[in-house]
């Protein structure tokens, strides 16, 4: 029997239906790798306007020995104990929410879901996992108390001011 | 009346819209329903019983009207909502004591959303009880699974938009509860909230999350649940066909 097929005059003499296919997958992989690339960066912000971790606390003297003063909008505490001043997180350490400083039951109490600390941030009950962190503390040249929020102290360290 | 009905049904207009004919003949019925977008996600014919009360306690016939009252409150509320800081609070007590008719709406949109999810999560109960998951269904479950995390994602994003208080530190709270997942829980954070703190970046992202991009898979999902209980032989009745 004759062949029937029509003879066409093939434009690309190699291809053939695997090959399509094999370059088609391929070059939506490579699509999809690359978008999932360019997805991941878009999504992630390369400019943030946050405020800065450093706060100026102002001068030492603001802060009368024996004093807690919170600051709720930078969430942290500044205490002058009797060793000095330092700078204890307001940040609960169970979900992130900020505790508040209760004077009459001498603690820091988290209105979320109760944790209680003492104020040089050990915790005293709830379901915070760790004890508030101390955060880094100096004087800078003009004498202003400077704190950094991203900081983390690993042991107490004490601003001290000359009575 | 009745003439006055199949007289409109005639006319050019009428036919011209629904092409599948005036007869009252089994055929034109089903060809009704097979005609039409929106019908023809259900089937052409259901068993009388799978319409009473008791089977499914209408309970997922609920969730979608809870769902459309959402669309259409969420969508007019959109009208007087900007998701900018501090704007958005302000817009909210707009909403409420400035805009007529605002508090109804808001008040509607939110006692919906509450009425949603427990709906959702009634309806899963009724179709677990009643066995109805099973083979040849079990696939419309995992669709009514992923039904009841888009209505939790729903909710979850729309919490944050009023931008008082209670959103704020639920938001907080919630999004530090992700970045407990195991190594990339706190980029997770990050990509969600766009930045480090819940701030403006969080609220325009949940915006478009709740408002666009959520209600659209919702959408989506929510047909191929309508289209699989056709497919799958119509609403499980528990008893064997009567015909
Ligand atoms: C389908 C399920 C939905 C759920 C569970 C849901 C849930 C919520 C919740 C809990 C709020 C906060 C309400 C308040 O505090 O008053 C909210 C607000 C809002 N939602 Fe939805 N929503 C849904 C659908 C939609 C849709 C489809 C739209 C628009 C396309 C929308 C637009 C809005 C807007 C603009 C607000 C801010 C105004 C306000 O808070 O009252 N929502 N939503
Ligand atoms: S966030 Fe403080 S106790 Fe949970």
């Amino acid at each position: 029997m004759p062949d029937q097929t029509p003879h066409v005059e093939r434009a690309c003499p190699g291809c053939n239906r695997r090959r399509f296919t094999t370059a088609g997958v391929g070059s939506l992989a490579i699509a999809g790798i690359g978008s999932a690339v360019f997805g991941y960066e878009f999504l992630s912000p390369n400019a943030l306007y946050e405020p800065s971790p450093i706060v100026d606390a102002g001068k030492p003297e603001r802060y009368p020995p024996g004093s807690v003063t919170p600051d709720a909008q930078s969430g942290l505490y500044v205490v002058h104990g009797p060793e000095g001043i330092y700078a204890l997180s307001a940040v609960c350490t169970h979900l992130g929410c900020v505790t508040a400083w209760r004077p009459e039951l001498d603690m820091v109490a988290c209105p979320c879901h109760g944790s209680k600390f003492h104020i040089d941030g050990v915790k005293i009950e709830g379901p915070a996992p760790r004890p508030l962190p101390w955060l880094k503390a100096w004087l800078n040249d003009e004498g202003n108390l400077m704190i950094d929020r991203s900081e983390a102290l690993t042991r107490k360290q004490y601003v001290r001011v000359q009575a | 009346m009745n003439s006055l009905y199949s007289r409109l049904r005639g006319t050019a207009v009428w036919r011209s819209v629904f092409r599948s004919g005036t007869g009252d003949t089994n055929l034109h019925r089903s060809l009704t329903v097979q005609q039409n977008i929106f019908l023809h996600l259900a089937s052409v014919k259901i068993r009388r019983r799978a319409l009473e009360f008791g089977v499914t306690w209408y309970l997922g016939t609920l969730s979608m009207a809870s769902f459309v009252i959402l669309v259409v409150t969420g969508v007019l509320l959109m009208l007087y909502y900007h998701p900018s800081v501090p704007q958005a609070y302000a817009d909210m007590k707009d909403l409420q004591f400035v805009v007529s008719a605002g508090v109804f709406l808001r008040n509607l949109h939110r006692w919906a959303a509450h009425a949603m999810v427990v709906l959702v999560f009634a309806h899963m109960f009724k179709v677990f009880y009643r066995g109805a998951y099973r083979p040849p269904r079990e696939f419309n479950w995992v669709v009514g699974v992923m039904l009841l995390l888009l209505t939790l994602f729903l909710s979850y994003t729309g919490y944050l938009l009023p931008w008082d208080q209670l959103a704020f530190w639920a938001i907080t709270v919630g999004s530090n509860i992700i970045s407990a997942v195991p190594a990339m829980g706190a980029k997770i954070r990050f990509l969600m909230l766009g930045g480090h703190t819940v701030n403006a970046n969080a609220l325009l992202r949940f915006y478009v999350l709740h408002c666009v991009i959520l209600p659209l898979i919702a959408a989506v999902f929510l047909a191929v649940h309508f289209w699989r209980i056709r497919k799958d032989g119509g609403l499980y009745t528990g008893d064997k066909p009567r015909e």
